[in-house]
């Protein structure tokens, strides 16, 4: 990689003229413009038709067509843009810059985050429509959208972690829009305090790197050379490693810091789709990627542990999007399993970098479809839960269409998006890991198994719920039908037969030729096919009970969530908020300030006896006695009383006359 | 006298000039009372301004010094300068307390009598001021002492429920620690360089040479320390901290938090590390350790509060540790960290203490369980700027709070390797206490906000008419407001400040920062 950008950085600087040239310059502009609208809709959106959407959706807008124009370069062969930063200040040996990185992972995530984005803006319209905080909704979004740009673009480690530490922020305000509720805002605290937990170690991976430079900056790319370079300890860039998936962890919601995802449902649909599904959360594959130096010098078990986290996390929460009657429960567990799809195609190496990414970049466009389909079935049903809908398909055609096309690319139904991220995933673990290649094919049943099953329960069967459903407005609509598309073409960009593209724009070291393994292909279509066709076998017909529900164990199991979650509170959570807190004030009050008052108190205590012995014994022969404790006395009696101007003279006094015996003495 | 000499010491005794003119206005005439309050604190600020604008950043050393006979029996000086430590500081002295008189504009803590208030504010900030630009320990000492007595009578008089009780404490608390570092200024002046002196610059000279036996140093320093750290406050001398905070009038927890605190972490930059540097060293292990137990005891001590100001002031302890922790590390980046960590926890607390005064002042409880959570409905503003400021209090990346904390980590990764060679792994224990700290404090302001700003309103408060943000509010607040947004993004505002002076004093601890 390192070779790559200074060859890069003389490929950028001989190529000056062109239309891509030009935009990649101007590629931070695309980060900057939602930062710019943010404040906009914050003071100028309540006072302007639309309620500050617009500049919203227009800097989306302008910021996607920049994607694109950015993009292009790489489609060209442009090679990496890394030009210096300017100077944001410096501490000690440490200088930082600020500037703009932009390869080919840079420009397919640009085009995702503005595309999603737009997309959910848009949407947003109609699904936000009379919302009593629209306009603040509107904020918040820019302002996310903004700082995932940031993330994306940020040519330094502690840039990105700005980016990163909003986008959390973020994150927290919008999963609590509706925070009259207090299940919402506890998801909230929930979601922003399990992602800090892994914000730490992410941090500590940064002071790590920051040690292998010499601690002398916090450029990505120059602590890439540090750490391929000869003298770069290799158990301080293990250790850098694991810290930075900690981060991974969180942000991208893997086990075991995967609890909060779920709980971040109760946040508006919109928000799922943009933040919890498409883009933040992908936000820990993508830094995993962006670091992979690290991971590759790092000791080999780091990657290892990588694939373990991956594989656990994918299988348990497909095992938990089964039994889910909230429609988005449903696609959120997906989001886990398919975002471990992610990291497991990290997990191969750098053969399997591309291979990741393609995945990550199929999944947003479906998964962001998925999501704002199952947003326009709740605005219709007016609830959350498949028990509630069914039969849809024929009152909402437009939903159902898009939602069935993002199920079956999810699903890996050949050719859609899903089917080639899924597939060159399933051939890289095949050469690469391949226990890791069946517990992968393992989920692509189960995926393909509860999406149907989802299918189902919403649009087929007869309609369960209240009141008379209609199909969600253009403005809700239009964004499905976009992403749909997307959900479709996406995909050939990666499919070998055209030549793969995509591992031309992004890769690790050298760009990657995706290889077609015909059978690896069937079996993974056979997989969706079992899947579907279990899904199919058990839910054609709507029944009172779930049929999962014949091995009552494992559906209990599965709806305590594996019990992870009532660990964490009442082995962590609880013992912590309630009990060390209140031991510490006890503490506090009785131990600490105890001492302080109780040295008070013997204080008034001597005085008082002094004085008491004073009066009693002492008498006029011994008068110079008497007037020191009375003087003592007196002096801790002016301190009850509260006159301390007296004392201060007092004091100043005795410092003056001692200054003068020591001079004397002097 | 020109401007070069003459401006900090104008600047400084500006605001008791305007203490003994506002005592000479009749009592009735209240209005112009609070205006004149405003006036000199605002010519104040603009004269601290001008300090700043032609102070050259370029240098180490100090600028705009005044070195003249004071004392002369005891050899004290009126030796008063200004460099990039003591600069932030400074103006943030200047900028708080104009917006307090701006605040009072509206808002005068019962009972009433404007005109004390405001004149015992001023001589509050002279004594602030004075701390921060005194080069002669005796001065240094009167300025440290002058503010006991005023901020004694905010609590005491203006106070709430309890004030007489936080008000003796806090004064009493303090005057233990000062005389110890009183002791220990007369023993820097008998045991210093010949002839005997208090001047800091001279004496920080001598002892960078080596010119304290290193007993000497271990026992001063220990007493000085004593007298600062009860100030900061460190863990386990921080018990008087909330009671004053909690009873204090909201401008004198503003000024108490936003800039008081800091006298004791600047002192021991300023007159501990460079004057004592073997007695650092020394130290500088069990500092960093006092700190880390208080980043994580704060943070659950504040999860146990149940009333609001109470809380925040338990917060306080909390980030002071860490800028304990970066100074303790005895690295450039560490002391860096502290500077900013100061100049960014007055802002942000300052803050923090005006929300929760005007909170009060809508509700009449600062009891968390009272207010019972929906502000947001009623006062969305107030609400907003609540959650903005708590939020940078956590340390959110790219506001105030991040830099302090993150830097003052980043020291502990690697201390000192020339003086705490040996201590690396101590310190990297306490930079991950601090990292749980992070979280446990992101945890308590979540849940506060959580229970004040989330939520419905309860029934309670249906009858009851709150306003939204005041004008005067918007007034006292913006500039910290914008303040906690600009030092986020560009850090290099206290960075860039304190850069050569932090490198000054790494020259006398010694190499390896």
């Amino acid at each position: 990689m390192v070779a790559a950008v200074v060859t890069a950085i003389a490929a950028a600087e001989a190529e000056t003229t062109g239309v891509a040239t030009g935009a990649i310059q101007y590629a931070w502009v695309i980060a900057l413009l939602p930062f710019i609208a943010a404040p906009l809709i914050l003071f100028f959106g309540k006072r302007t038709p639309g309620q500050g959407a617009v500049f919203g959706i227009a800097a989306l807008g302008a910021g996607f067509v920049m994607a694109l124009a950015v993009l292009f370069h790489f489609v060209t062969g442009g090679g990496t843009y890394a030009p210096e930063g300017i100077e944001w200040f410096e501490i000690g040996p440490l200088h930082l810059e600020v500037g703009q990185y932009v390869d080919g992972l840079t420009a397919v995530m640009l085009v995702v985050v503005t595309a999603v984005s737009l997309a959910v803006h848009v949407y947003s319209l109609g699904y936000m429509h009379g919302d009593v905080r629209f306009t603040w909704f509107y904020v918040v979004l820019s302002l996310f959208t903004g700082a995932m740009l940031t993330v994306v673009i940020a040519d330094n480690l502690l840039l990105l972690l700005v980016g990163w530490e909003i986008m959390g922020v973020c994150s927290y305000l919008l999963i609590g829009h509706w925070y009259e509720e207090h299940e919402n805002s506890s998801a909230a605290i929930k979601a922003f305090i399990t992602t800090r937990i892994g914000d730490v170690p992410f941090l500590f991976g940064i002071f790590a790197l920051i040690f292998a430079t010499g601690f002398t900056t916090t450029n990505i790319a120059e602590i890439g050379e540090s750490i391929a370079g000869p003298e770069a300890s290799s158990a301080l860039v293990t250790a850098a490693a694991l810290l930075l998936f900690g981060g991974a962890i969180g942000k991208s919601a893997q086990f075991p810091l995967h609890v909060w995802l779920p709980d971040a449902m109760a946040g508006p649909t919109p928000v799922s789709a943009l933040i919890h599904a498409a883009t933040m959360v992908a936000a820990g594959v993508y830094l995993v990627g962006r670091m992979f130096e690290v991971f590759v010098h790092a000791d080999p078990f780091v990657l290892t542990i990588v694939s373990v986290i991956a594989a656990i996390t994918t299988l348990g929460a497909a095992f938990l999007a089964l039994v889910q009657d909230d429609i988005k429960r449903v696609l959120a567990y997906s989001t886990l399993s398919q975002l471990a799809y992610m990291v497991a195609g990290l997990s191969l190496g750098p053969e399997g970098v591309t291979a990741g990414f393609f995945h990550l970049f199929t999944h947003a466009f479906f998964k962001a479809l998925l999501f704002l389909g199952a947003g326009s079935l709740i605005h219709a049903v007016h609830s959350n839960n498949m028990s509630d809908m069914g039969g849809l398909k024929d009152e909402m055609p437009v939903t159902f269409w898009t939602f069935l096309i993002g199920s079956a690319a999810l699903a890996g139904v050949f050719p859609l998006a899903g089917f080639w991220s899924k597939d060159e995933l399933l051939v890289g673990a095949w050469e690469h890991n391949q226990w890791l290649f069946f517990v992968l094919l393992a989920v692509a049943v189960m995926t393909a198994f509860y999406m149907t099953r989802c299918v189902l329960l919403t649009f087929f069967g007869r309609y369960v719920g209240e009141g008379h459903p209609h199909e969600s407005p253009p403005v809700m609509t239009g964004p499905l039908v976009g992403l749909a598309g997307a959900s479709v073409v996406v995909g050939f960009l990666g499919a070998p037969q055209l030549g793969a593209v995509f591992g031309d724009w992004v890769y690790f070291e050298h760009p990657h030729d995706a290889d077609f393994v015909f059978w690896v292909a069937v079996v993974g279509t056979l997989a969706a096919a079992a899947g579907i066709l279990g899904g199919y076998r058990l839910y054609r017909e709507r029944r009172e009970r779930d049929p999962l529900m014949a091995f009552p164990r494992a559906w209990n199991v599965l709806q305590h969530r594996y019990y992870i979650d009532d660990a964490y509170m009442r082995g962590i959570v609880y013992p912590i908020r309630d009990r060390a807190s209140a031991g510490v004030n006890w503490t506090n009050q009785h131990v600490l300030d105890g001492a302080v008052n109780g040295a008070a108190w013997v204080t008034r205590g001597l005085a008082t006896f002094i004085s008491w012995i004073d009066r009693t014994f002492v008498d006029g022969v011994v008068n110079a006695v008497g007037g020191l404790t009375g003087a003592t006395g007196g002096l801790l009696k002016y301190l009850q009383t509260g006159n301390v101007q007296w004392y201060a003279v007092l004091l100043f006094a005795g410092v003056v006359v001692l200054t003068i015996v020591f001079v004397q003495i002097a | 006298m020109t401007w070069e000499s003459s401006a900090i010491t104008i600047t400084t005794l500006l605001p008791i000039v305007g203490a003994l003119v506002i005592i000479l206005v009749p009592r009735d005439r209240d209005r112009m009372v609070r205006g004149l309050g405003i006036l000199f604190t605002g010519a104040a600020l603009v004269l601290s301004i001008a300090i700043a604008v032609g102070f050259d950043y370029g240098t180490d050393g100090l600028q705009f010094v005044l070195d003249v006979d004071w004392i002369a029996a005891i050899g004290a000086r009126f030796h008063v300068g200004i460099d990039g430590i003591s600069m932030p500081l400074y103006v943030l002295t200047f900028l708080l307390s104009f917006l307090c008189a701006v605040y009072t504009w509206r808002f005068v803590p019962e009972p009433g009598r404007t005109k004390a208030f405001l004149a015992l504010m001023l001589l509050l900030e002279t004594g602030m001021a004075g701390t921060f630009i005194a080069f002669d320990l005796i001065l240094f000492f009167v300025f440290w002492e002058m503010v006991l007595v005023p901020m004694y009578f905010l609590i005491g008089i203006w106070g709430s429920a309890n004030r007489e009780y936080a008000a003796i404490k806090f004064f009493l608390y303090t005057l233990f620690g000062s005389v110890f570092m009183l002791l220990g200024f007369l023993a820097l002046y008998f045991s210093g360089p010949d002839p005997h002196t208090f001047d800091l610059v001279k004496l920080t000279e001598f002892g960078a040479g080596g010119g304290f036996t290193h007993t000497f140093q271990l026992i001063v320093f220990g007493a000085i320390a004593l007298g600062f750290a009860i100030k900061v406050p460190m863990w386990p001398f921080h018990t008087w901290l909330p009671d004053a905070h909690t009873e204090a009038p909201t401008i004198g927890s503003v000024l108490l938090a936003g800039i008081m605190l800091k006298m004791g972490t600047y002192g021991f930059i300023r007159i501990a590390l460079p004057v004592l540097p073997e007695g650092a060293q020394a130290y500088a292990p069990w500092i960093g350790v006092l700190a880390a137990i208080a980043i994580v005891y704060a943070a659950l001590a504040c999860l146990a509060q149940r009333d609001l100001k109470r809380l925040i002031a338990f917060s306080s302890v909390g980030h002071m540790g860490f800028v304990m922790l970066g100074i303790a590390t005895l690295t450039e980046i560490g002391i860096q960290a502290a500077v900013f960590g100061m100049v960014a926890h007055g802002v942000i607390t300052g803050m923090l203490f005006f929300c929760v005064g005007s909170i009060y002042d809508r509700y009449h409880t600062r009891q968390i369980a009272e207010i019972g959570g929906g502000m947001s409905q009623r006062m969305p503003k107030l609400a907003g700027v609540f959650a903005f400021v708590a939020i940078a209090s956590l340390g959110l990346p790219g506001l105030a709070g991040f830099w302090g904390e993150v830097m003052a980590l980043l020291s502990a990764f690697r201390p000192n390797e020339a003086l705490l060679d040996g201590q690396v792994g101590l310190f990297r224990v306490l930079m991950v206490a601090g990292g749980v700290g992070t979280i446990l404090t992101a945890g308590y302001f979540l849940w506060m906000l959580q229970r004040v700003n989330m939520g419905t309103m309860p029934e309670r408060w249906n009858e009851h008419a709150f306003g939204d943000i005041h004008s005067v509010e918007w007034m006292s607040w913006t500039p910290l407001l914008v303040l906690i947004l600009a030092l986020g993004l560009f850090p290099r505002l206290i960075f860039g400040v304190s850069q050569e002076a932090v490198s000054g004093i790494m020259a006398v601890l010694g190499a390896g920062g």
